[in-house]
Parts: C-alpha cells; structure tokens; sequence
C-alpha cells in the first residue's frame, strides 16, 4: 500500500471502530471491547508506518476532489510532514492507552459501549485535523471534536456538575469557534484556497491582505479549542467527566488541535507581529494564572487540568515566537507525560477513594498499595517540573531557546518584545511548575496518617500502559538532537544559559515548597479531613464519581478543602483565596455574559407571555364576544325567524324596486 | 273578468296566510295558514294563465304540482305536530325552544342533551 492509502486508513479505522460499536453495543456486548481497541491499536500501527515512510523529507500531498463547491474549491487532500505524521503517532498510541485503559475503569459502566465509540470517534476525528491538508475537512474533526468533548465530559450526566461541565465545555470552545469559522473564511477569500500548501504559498508571496484580523480570529478559536486565557475556564470544570476522557483531552487530543493549527499555519500568524504579540501576552497569563491555580487547587485532576493550562501556555509561546518546532516537540512529550499523569491520577483516586489531596495526606501507604502508578506519576511529575533528562525538560528547553532567541535578536521571526515576555514568564511559570508538581507528589504519596485500605492489585489493563507511556515520558526527550530534521530544520537542543536558568529555578521552586511542607505538615494531625467513598470490588469510574460528589457536598466546591496544612496555603498567602477560583474568572464571565443573557430571557419571556399572547387571546376573545352577541338571536321561536325572513325579503324587494326605477329614470 | 280581481283576492289570501303563520300559536292553525299562502300562490298561478293565453298552460300545470306537494307537506307536517303532542303533551310554537341558544348550554351541555332525550323517547 502507498503511503497516502495507509495515511488514510488511520482515522478511517478508529471512524468505522464507533460506528460499528455504537451498532453492535446493545446487541452484541462482547465485540465492544475489541472494537474499541483494535481499531485504533492498528491505527497507530499504521501510524508509525506512516511516520517511518514519511522519515521527516518533504512533505506528502494527496488530494481528490468529489464534487464541486462553488468559488474556493474544498478537496478532500492529506499533508503528511514531519509534524502531521509526529503528532498521528502520539494520538493514536495515547488513544489506544486510554482504550486499553478504559477497559478496566468502566468495566461494569453500563454506558460502556458508547462511551468507547465516542472515545474511538474523538480520536479519529483528531486524527482527521492532524492528517488534512484542506482547512474545511480539518474544520470538520475539529468539529466532531467539540461534540465529543461534550458528551464524554458528560459522562456521569446524573450529577449536576457533568452537565453544566459539558454543556460549558461546549459552549466556550463555540464561543471561540464562531471568529475561527470567520477567521478561515477571511483567510480563504485573501488566498483563494482553503488547501494549506496554497495557503503558505500565497503567504509567502505576500498575498494576504489582512493578516492582522485573520490571525486574530483564527486565535479566537484556538484559545477556545487549546484552553488559553481568557476561555480556559471549561478546561478545569472538564475534570467532571471519568479520569481516562481527561487524558485523552489533555494529552492527545482537542487541546492540542488548537497549537496544532497554528503549528501548521504557523506563516500565516508570522506574518503579523501584532498577532504573535498578542499571543505571547496571552501565552504568558496562561502559563502564570494557571500556575497559580494549579498551587491551590484540592481535587488532584484539576492541579493536572491548570498544569495542561500552563503547559498549552509554553506551547503558545513557543509559537508566539515562531518556533513551531519546538511547540509541537512539548506538544508531543507533553501528551505523553500528561497521559501518564491522568492515568495514573485515576489509579490513585481509586485506591485512595478520594479525589482531595487535603484526604489523601491524611493516609499512609499510598505509594506501597499501588507502585505502579506511585513511580509513574514520580517520573511524570519530574518530566511535568522539566528535570533533566525526562523528555518535558528538553522540549520545554526548546521552549526557552527560542524564546531567548528572540528575546536577543538571533532570530527574527517575532519580535523581541514576543521573545521576553515568553522567556521570564516562562522561567516563572517553571517555578510554579515545580512548585505544584512538588506540592501534588507530597501531599498524595508522603501522606501521615490512617493506612489506606487494601483494594487489592490494580487490574494489569490499568497498570501496564502507565509503563507503556513512561518510556516516551523519560526517552523522547533524547531524541532532541534529531527530531529538528522532522520539524523546520533547525535544532531543537537546550542551550548552556537556559539549561542552567530554568533547572535552577525549578529547583528553587521545589525546595521552597518542600520546606513550606515540612512546615504545614505538622498541622495535618490537629485538622482531621476525609471523604473516603471506597468500593473495593467496584469499578474505578465509580469510586472517582462517587469521590468528586462527596468532595461538593463536604467542602462546598469541588476545587478547595479548607485544610490548613497545605503548603499551597502557606506559599500563595492571600492569593489563595483567589487562585482556588481560578482568579474569579467565572464570577466575572457569570456577571458579564450570564447574567445578561439571563436578563434578556427574561425580557423575551414578559414579551412573549405579556405581549405577544395579549393579542393572540385577544383574537380569541374577540370572536367568543361576538359570537355571544350574535346567539342572542337565536330564539329557538320558528315565527321570529320566519318573520325576519319576511323582513329580509321585503327590504330587498323594495331595494330591488327602488334601484329599478332609479335606474330607468336616469 | 279583469285581471285586478283574482290579483287582488290572491294577494288578501297571502297576507291572511302570512299574518296566521307569524301570529298563531298552535302548530295546526300554522300548517294551515300555510295552505292558505299556498292557494294565494296558485290562484295567481291560473289566473295569470288564462290572462296570458299561455297555449301550453304551465301555470294550470304548476298548480297540479303545488297541491300534489300541498297533500305531501301537509301529511308529513301533521304527522310531526302529532308525534311533538304526544311527546310534549302541547302543539304550542313558541314553546317548541330546544334550538335556543342559552349561556348555561356552553359551559355545561347537559340540560339540552337531557331535553333531546325527552324528545326522541
């Protein structure tokens, strides 16, 4: 088979897996499992394949057109780079992670079947905007990504916090999606094309007109898609649905479409430094607002959610100056750590019983029940804090090279102002990465307390593809050196200056709050906290759902737990207050959205209840009137009908008499 | 003889027939003044033949017609007035009000369905 034909094959496969696992899930159970998996096992078979024949040469273009579509032409075409075919390889393998993963955390969810078809069809439909070559087809799977996102989030849609999550999740990645849409429709009538070779050619001709207002809106909708400031609010409330969807949001899918697009389309950005400027600003709140959040946070997946925030954050900076190779390698070793982190998070809310940290630091021996994901989880948060030699240091290295590179004048892609702010928030948002990443390791395994209870071995579905995904999280980083030849060309690895810098700072930022524990701890004995909701025999997905519901109803809101001895506590000071809120973001977007759609609702509702049925019953009340005048006539006495027919009949006799003679008389 | 005698003995006949069907009370003397408008109707009808000379005299055939549909009627018409005594025990018209429409019907329909019970027992 060709390249092209196996190419696209790949979403093709894990597109056909839902389709027939939606048809047969009812009837036929026992398919369900291995048409979640082996569909998208051999997609990322194919995948690699792809990849190795692709080797990072020029790229492969294939395009069909099936029908016709008026003034810009929509193909159905495929452009396989070094990026496209890097990035398939991580969704699908992280795809198949969570399937396998999956397995055994819904094992006994009766909604299993379709769960895992929508699992299937978010990854094809991921696959599809990371393969396309024609900016409607990538709009396409963007699309379906969006649907997806809602109803997995909203898997458990009998509590109240999954449907507002997945119904908010929805509605803010549309907000974004409303000027994306605009954004590609503006960029196709300036180049005539929506196919991305065309594109980038017509770019570099110097043929956009409004690069400004394209890059912008098309930012819009990648902010919304990627969880930037302002519309990452849905990203942290998104940790309603099961743990295994996270991963897959966070780590291969949907927040990376986002970065991934402007990777592709990256010249088409580049050629408006106020846009890159824009987004470096936006780049460097995200990456320290949500550091800040993530230090705050109780509940486990939501520190990782703020911590995919901040890690999107460094992706967009990196793009913010002109380094898309170095965005899409954090793109890649990012998924791959993050995907351990989440995966391993549901081993430990299972075992632990509870979703809150402030719980679990009150139990001992959380590490020795389940060491699978105790020492996965210890490398992906070394690889999350950038400790050399994991793969999230080299790639967030790249990060700040490029960043640095700007910053000096060596490169010129963006401008320098793009390059400083990347670089210092960076090397702050490195201390708050570290400083969380330390806080989330102490609290969950360095626990004094009660003995957690045994739940037994972890299913071997669960554990193994932690191991699975830990050897990317400590090996892809090494493959620094080579991966440049993939990307634009030049070298992705660290710098002396930088290196130096960002693990000196990251060390600082651990140690701080090590010694900020070790203060706090103490107070843990005095401040008994707990919500345990432990069913051993069950399946994880209903401890996990159990657990988040428990934590609303104990401590009022799933982000925070009043416990005094966290160091996060200690370190934020006053700020904590506000950094559990996520810095009353949602507040601020409930008083300057809600509420005015709320308020225009009710307006709508006085107009239609008050206004517009006044006049509806009023035609009806007009006739009943009406009628009730005319049924006074009716007697029911034969003569006085009789008589007024006499009436009648005279009156027109005459009349008939009278126009006659006036007639004739004229 | 003139024409103004018939003519005007048909139209004395109409009107005594009109005022006994808009002013009578029992259903009898109704039917009857009813005769009466239909013999006004065919007096006129032959004495207009015969004025007119008509060869093929239509109005001395629609007279046949009329008293042949007078007979008719006329059966028919006692026959109900008879079937309404018995039923009702009174042949009076102005009693004779099921068809009135009245503000109680509307809301509750069951005065007027009890009625036409009593009336087809």
């Amino acid at each position: 088979m060709t390249t092209t034909t196996l190419a696209a094959l790949v979403p093709l496969l894990p597109f056909l897996g839902a389709l027939a696992g939606l048809a047969v899930g009812r009837t036929a159970p026992g398919f369900v499992r291995p048409l979640a998996i082996l569909p998208t096992l051999t997609a990322a078979v194919l995948a690699v394949l792809v990849a190795v024949r692709q080797g990072g040469g020029r790229a492969i273009d294939a395009a069909t057109q099936l029908t016709p579509t008026g003034s810009v032409p929509i193909d159905l075409a495929l452009h396989l780079d070094g990026f496209a075919v890097l990035v398939a390889v991580l969704v699908t393998v992280v795809a198949t992670c969570v399937q396998l993963y999956s397995t055994a955390y819904l094992r006994d969810d009766a909604r299993y079947p379709s769960y895992a078809a929508l699992v299937s069809l978010f990854t094809s439909a991921m696959l599809l905007v990371v393969y396309s070559g024609d900016l409607m087809v990538l709009l396409v799977g963007w699309e379906i990504m969006g649907i997806c996102s809602y109803f997995l989030v909203g898997h458990y849609w009998e509590t109240p916090e999954a449907r507002a999550a997945s119904l908010k999740a929805f509605l803010v990645t549309k907000l974004g999606d409303v000027p994306f849409l605009i954004g590609l429709f503006a960029l196709a009538a300036d180049t005539g094309s929506f196919r991305i070779t065309k594109i980038l050619a017509a770019v570099a001709n110097g043929g956009l007109e409004h690069p400004t207002l394209i890059a912008l809106l098309l930012l819009a909708g990648v902010a919304g898609k990627s969880a930037q400031f302002p519309l990452h609010t849905w990203l942290p409330d998104a940790m309603a649905g099961p743990t295994p969807v996270s991963a897959l949001i966070h780590a291969a899918t949907m927040v990376a479409a986002g970065i991934y697009f402007v990777a592709r389309l990256l010249p088409v950005f580049a050629a408006s430094g106020a846009a890159l400027v824009v987004l470096a600003v936006m780049a460097a709140v995200t990456m320290l607002g949500s550091g800040l959040a993530a230090l705050a946070q109780d509940d486990i997946k939501r520190v990782l959610a703020y911590s995919t925030i901040g890690q999107l954050g460094y992706m967009s900076g990196a793009l913010a100056v002109g380094d898309r190779g170095a965005a899409v390698f954090h793109l890649i070793s990012h998924g791959a750590f993050k995907a351990v982190l989440f995966l391993a998070a549901g081993v430990v809310i299972h075992a632990a019983g509870t979703n809150s940290l402030a719980a679990m630091s009150r139990m001992s021996g959380l590490a020795r029940r389940i060491p699978d994901a105790y020492w996965t989880m210890t490398v992906a948060l070394l690889a999350l804090a950038a400790i050399p030699p994991f793969a999230g240091f080299f790639s967030k290295e790249a990060v700040l090279v490029a960043a640095e590179h700007t910053a000096l004048g060596d490169r010129t892609v963006a401008p320098a102002a793009a390059g400083w702010t990347i670089l210092i928030a960076g090397l702050l948002a490195a201390v708050l990465t570290a400083s969380y990443a330390v806080r989330l390791w102490l609290l969950a395994f360095r626990g004094r307390g009660a003995e957690v209870p045994d739940h037994g071995r972890q299913p071997l579905a669960m554990t193994s593809v932690l191991w699975i995904l830990t050897v990317p999280t400590i090996g892809f980083g090494l493959t620094a050196g080579m991966l440049g030849d993939w990307f634009d060309g030049h070298g992705l690895t660290p710098s002396l200056t930088t290196a130096v810098l960002s693990t000196g700072v990251t060390l600082v930022g651990g140690l701080v709050t090590y010694g900020a524990w070790r203060h706090t701890t103490a107070l843990a004995a005095r401040t008994p906290i707990g919500a345990v909701a432990a069913h051993p025999g069950a399946e994880p997905a209903l401890v996990e759902a159990e657990a988040m519901t428990s934590h609303t109803a104990v401590y009022g809101t799933v982000a925070d737990a009043p416990d005094p001895a966290d160091p996060g506590r200690l370190l934020l000071g006053p700020l904590h207050r506000h950094a559990v809120t996520g810095f009353h973001l949602d507040a601020l977007y409930t008083a300057l959205f809600v509420r005015p759609v709320r308020a225009a609702a009710r307006l709508v509702r006085f107009l239609d209840r008050e206004v517009v049925d006044t006049y509806a019953n009023g035609t009806g009340s007009v006739t009943r009137l009406l009628g009730t005048a005319v049924r006074r006539a009716q007697t029911g006495n034969v003569q006085t009908y009789v008589s007024a027919l006499l009436a009648g009949s005279l009156a027109l006799a005459i009349a008939a008499v009278v126009f006659a003679n006036v007639n004739a008389g004229s | 003889m003139h024409l103004a005698y018939p003519a005007v003995l048909a139209a004395l006949l109409f009107c005594v027939g009109l005022y006994g069907v808009l002013a009578r009370r029992n259903a009898i003397l109704v039917l009857m003044s009813v005769e009466l408008m239909l013999n006004a109707v065919n007096l006129n009808l032959v004495a207009f033949d015969v004025w007119l000379r008509d060869t093929l005299h239509s109005g001395q055939a629609l007279t046949l017609f009329t008293i042949a549909i007078a007979a008719a009627e006329i059966g028919i018409g006692l026959a109900i007035v008879l079937a309404v005594y018995r039923n009702r025990g009174t042949s009076d018209i102005d009693r004779l009000r099921d068809t009135a429409e009245t503000d109680e019907a509307e809301g509750n329909e069951s005065p007027g369905k009890t009625k036409k019970a009593e009336a087809t027992t």
